[in-house]
């Protein structure tokens, strides 16, 4: 048992599904041509007034209402200073005095705990541009270009308070934020487009000391996986410092996911940002009434919906978690549930198959072919018997490249399962007759050769045989073989 | 009479009689400008072909019968820190000797729409940082009255084309008194609407919670006519206030019988020329013979006002100037690497007042100073607030000198910051308080104009025009 325990609080970055940037009418389209989705706004040029988006102010108050958040009804925007390329106006306009959303919380479950990580604070603020360098870095190119379709794109910066304590909590933390907002559809949260971003504040002290040890930033993390172990590392990189007698410096240090390090990136102490209440967009007021329409628009979250699953459907705690996991996979059961209501039988179907295809093809599940009406209608052909659970995960992994429907294929390829005992007889009379040794083990009492045989039968019929049936014309005639 | 000398209303009384044309007008006061302007220096851009197309065009309209509103064909000069499309705005600086805005300011939009003919861009004090136009990077505007006088600052390029005959009116930006105390020097009239009552979309910034774009003209009339144009909401500026816009031609009219009209005690001390508190007492003393009731009245604060108001206006621009980094448009000095590029920029194209206001700016808003200096100065802004909000229960209106003295001579106070920015003690109070206020010709003193103010409760420029129509009537008799 370690001696150290580590504190760890997240900074996340989270993009808002808005059409337009947060200040100008301009797109906010991932991945268009550079410097195509700009205006005098977004460049800062000079005169330029911005003008607040009101989608935006909206789904940053339902994030905070969906992290159980209070509500600011009055609130203003800050301005924050420095100087770099991708920042048009040398400011960036964010909230730092008082957020739009504070004090909330979310919870977690890591190993079969279950912990409440609190929320600090929720605020609004706008993204910079993007710079690309010749070289590794801005110092060291000969030249860089900087895109300005992401600036003045709205973000939710979304600050947890320093109650995490191991990574996989960190990603715990993470996979649960990231399904709260989903479910609340304010984000697309996708993490390779930069649409949520993470920085770890990481720290350790001796277990049982309650000051706070220094602590380091952590960035560059492009994965949930990266943010555990990059988090991990840190604190037993901190642990072997101050082990070694030696000092944590306050610094940001990079993850490094090949050699899967953290590495120093600078150790300035804070910079002195000069923060002030910006005099361009208009405060912002809410009352009480439009926060509570917020509200009434939050669909049902996933710890809600998980709990159904369970306390309705009957579903396991484990199945519930990870069905619940992603708002499009919960939906997903939710439409094969309506036509095929056998809980347990979808989850397995799933976890087992639509999750390992989808992992296999690192795909996500929009992307596959597969409706949730052939879903069902698969289950119902397994559980009527029209083709066996074998059969049935071929003609899945053909629904889920083409789409088709589950019957269809099983027609084209004659894979209906094999059901009349007079067809069948022929065949397992065949097998016995090739087969006297196993015959002559099973008689003496050896239950394995009859496995054997009911191999034989399904391979004679490339799998179409309907194994439960076999099984018990199998028996039925080797007994009367022996008493004949 | 001269056409360059005649109010805006006169002159489209005779584009309306078609007794002359908008080209024979717009070819009038190009013709002065280039008689006069070598030495007024009161334009950094002429914009001759553009005006004339511009005329052109209004002669076309009139020709097929359309009816003319009443800025229509009047030229106008446009101080240079304010948008126009395809012509340079520089607002007088290194930093900007090359930038050509893409879309006009909301103010350019309406004029334009109103059919105003714009001649040129009006020097300033670069960024709208000084009180003499002395601080342009380009050349100093001098005085029409007396060329070694300096025309006020900031706005002294568009205050001296319309004292001068270059323009017929004229637009500025007020931060502290950058409108009103150059028309108290160059003797036209110059207003400071209420903040937020004309959009500040495509105003380069100096101040944010400061800075308001008004007019210059040599009367009341054409104030009224101009205040109708580019007055109201824009949902460009979300700062822009959802006020409805009187008709203020309306406001025209002597009768100010009863109306309440305070002295603030605090703008007629130490520092002001006596003669000039002759004049404003003669005012006074005009205005009850009219019915008014004119009393003396206090806002106490208004010692700490001068302070407060460089605090948070060095404040506001040291990070509204932050922009300027060579990276997107403008001046860029080329380095190896990125930090000295945005060095060696903004240490070349910033002139040295604009350097000093950055520098004050950062330092208040550093995390070591800002209680003792930012917040400090909030505190003072909502005392001053305070003050007039007082003043306003009882009094309908304040008068007081536009400025302590006449115009001062180029060179007088150019390496006094601290003297030049005492300079605008009378105005910058109005700007802290986000109060329309007005600067009024009312006498001279040894040939040079002299400059009363008039303040109003906020969204009341009515008001203004009331006791500015009714002091202009006694001066004219």
């Amino acid at each position: 048992m370690s001696k150290y325990e580590a504190v760890i609080g997240l900074e996340v970055h989270v993009e808002l599904k808005t059409n337009t940037k947060l200040y100008c009418g301009c797109s906010t389209a991932f991945g268009k041509e550079p410097n195509t989705q700009v205006c005098p706004v977004c460049l800062g040029l000079p005169g330029s007034t911005g003008v607040l988006n009101r989608k935006a102010v909206e789904l940053a108050t339902k994030a905070g209402l969906a992290l159980n958040c209070e509500i600011e009804t009055y609130t203003w925007f800050d301005r924050k200073n420095y100087y770099y390329p991708d920042l048009p106006k040398g400011y960036q306009i964010s909230q730092v005095f008082r957020p739009i959303a504070h004090n909330g919380y979310l919870d977690i479950e890591v190993d079969g705990r279950n912990k409440r990580i609190h929320i600090r604070r929720a605020h609004l603020e706008e993204d910079p541009g993007k710079l690309t360098h010749s070289g590794s870095s801005i110092t060291t190119s000969h030249s860089s270009c900087v895109d300005y379709n992401r600036s003045g794109i709205p973000l939710i910066e979304i600050v947890s308070e320093p109650e995490i304590s191991s990574g996989a909590e960190a990603k715990a933390y993470l996979e649960k934020l990231k399904a709260i907002l989903e479910y609340a559809g304010v984000s697309d949260v996708k993490m390779e487009q930069g649409s949520l971003r993470c920085d770890a504040n990481v720290s350790v002290r001796p277990l049982g000391t309650s000051t706070l040890g220094t602590k380091t930033e952590i960035k560059n993390m492009n994965s949930f996986r990266a943010v555990e172990r990059a988090i991990e590392y840190e604190i037993e990189r901190q642990i072997e410092v101050l082990e070694d007698g030696g000092e944590i410096i306050q610094e940001t240090r990079g993850w490094d996911e090949n050699k899967g390090i953290t590495v120093a990136m600078r150790n300035k102490e804070n910079p002195d940002y000069r923060c002030f209440m910006d005099q361009e967009i208009a405060h912002i007021e809410l009352t009480p009434e439009w926060i509570e329409g917020v509200r009434a628009t939050l669909p049902e979250l996933p710890d809600a919906r998980r709990k159904r699953l369970i306390e309705e459907h009957g579903l396991p705690a484990y199945d519930a978690e990870i069905i619940t996991s992603s708002l499009d996979l919960a939906e997903f059961f939710d439409a094969v549930y309506a036509e095929f209501p056998d809980a347990k039988t979808i989850s397995n179907w799933i976890m087992g198959e639509l999750l390992r295809l989808l992992n296999a093809r690192n795909m996500e599940l929009f992307e596959a072919k597969v409706t949730p009406k052939y879903f069902a209608k698969l289950l119902e052909l397994i559980k009527k018997g029209t083709i066996s659970n074998k059969i049935g995960k071929e003609v899945f992994e053909q629904m889920f490249e083409t789409g088709q429907d589950p019957e269809r294929i099983v027609k084209d390829k004659g894979l209906v399962q094999i059901s009349d005992e007079g067809q069948l007889a022929s065949i397992l009379t065949e097998v016995i007759a090739k087969n006297p040794k196993s015959v002559a083990d099973f008689q003496s009492g050896k239950e394995q050769a009859l496995g054997f045989l009911v191999g034989q039968v399904m391979k004679a019929t490339k799998g179409q045989a309907n194994p439960g049936l076999v099984n018990s014309m199998l028996r039925k005639m080797l007994s009367q073989n022996n008493s004949g | 009479m001269e056409l360059t000398s005649l109010p805006i209303h006169q002159l489209h009384d005779l584009m309306v009689k078609k007794e002359i044309s908008c080209l024979e007008l717009t070819r009038a006061y190009l013709d002065r400008i280039s008689q006069i302007e070598e030495r007024i220096k009161a334009f950094l851009t002429v914009t001759a072909e553009e005006a004339l197309e511009q005329a052109r065009k209004i002669d076309e309209q009139r020709a097929r019968g359309e009816k003319l509103s009443p800025l229509a064909g009047i030229p106008v000069a446009v101080k240079d820190d304010i948008c126009t499309a395809g012509i340079k705005t520089t607002c007088a600086s290194k930093i900007l000797y090359n930038y050509i805005p893409p879309v006009d300011a909301t103010v350019v939009k309406k004029l334009k729409e109103a059919g105003s003919i714009i001649v040129g861009k009006s020097n300033m004090d670069e960024f709208s940082m000084g009180s003499s136009t002395e601080n342009s990077a380009f050349y100093p505007t001098r005085n029409p009255f007396d060329y070694d006088r300096a025309p006020g600052g900031s706005s002294g390029g568009s205050a001296a084309a319309v004292a001068a005959g270059e323009a017929a009116f004229a637009l500025g930006s007020d931060t502290g008194g950058g409108i009103r105390q150059p028309a108290a020097f160059c003797g036209v009239i110059g207003l400071k609407p209420t903040y937020g009552r004309v959009s500040r979309s495509g105003l380069i910034s100096h101040a944010s919670s400061l800075d308001q774009i008004g007019p210059f003209t040599s009367d009341v009339r054409d104030l009224a006519q101009i205040l109708n144009v580019i007055c109201g909401p824009d949902s460009q500026d979300s700062i822009s206030a959802q006020v409805d816009v009187p008709d203020f031609t309306q406001s025209l009219t002597v009768d100010i019988k009863g109306l309440r009209i305070g002295l603030p005690r605090e703008y007629f001390g130490v520092g002001l020329d006596s003669r000039i508190r002759a004049q404003i007492q003669e005012a006074a003393y005009k205005l009850e013979e009219l019915g008014a009731i004119c009393e003396e009245v206090s806002l106490p604060h208004t010692e700490y006002a001068v302070t407060a108001h460089y605090i948070i206006s060095c404040a506001e621009a040291s990070s509204n100037l932050a922009r300027y980094d060579g990276v997107r448009y403008g001046l860029r000095v080329d380095t190896e690497d990125v930090l000295s590029m945005f060095k060696k920029t903004r240490a070349q194209g910033f002139g040295s007042e604009v350097k000093r206001r950055i520098m004050l700016g950062t330092l208040n808003l550093s995390a070591f100073y800002y209680d003792t200096y930012y917040s400090e100065a909030l505190k003072v802004r909502t005392l001053n607030r305070h003050d007039f909000a007082r003043a306003f229960e009882k009094y309908d209106c304040l008068l007081t000198p536009a400025s302590l003295t006449t115009a001062f001579k180029l060179g007088e106070k150019a390496e006094d910051p601290l003297a030049m920015y005492q300079s605008n003690v009378c105005t910058l109070p109005a700007n802290l308080a986000g109060l329309p206020a007005m600067s009024l010709p009312f006498g001279t003193i040894e040939g040079m104009p002299v400059g009363l103010q008039l303040i109003a409760r906020h969204f009341d420029e009515e008001t203004l025009l009331k006791v500015g129509y009714a002091l202009e009537q006694i001066n004219f008799s």
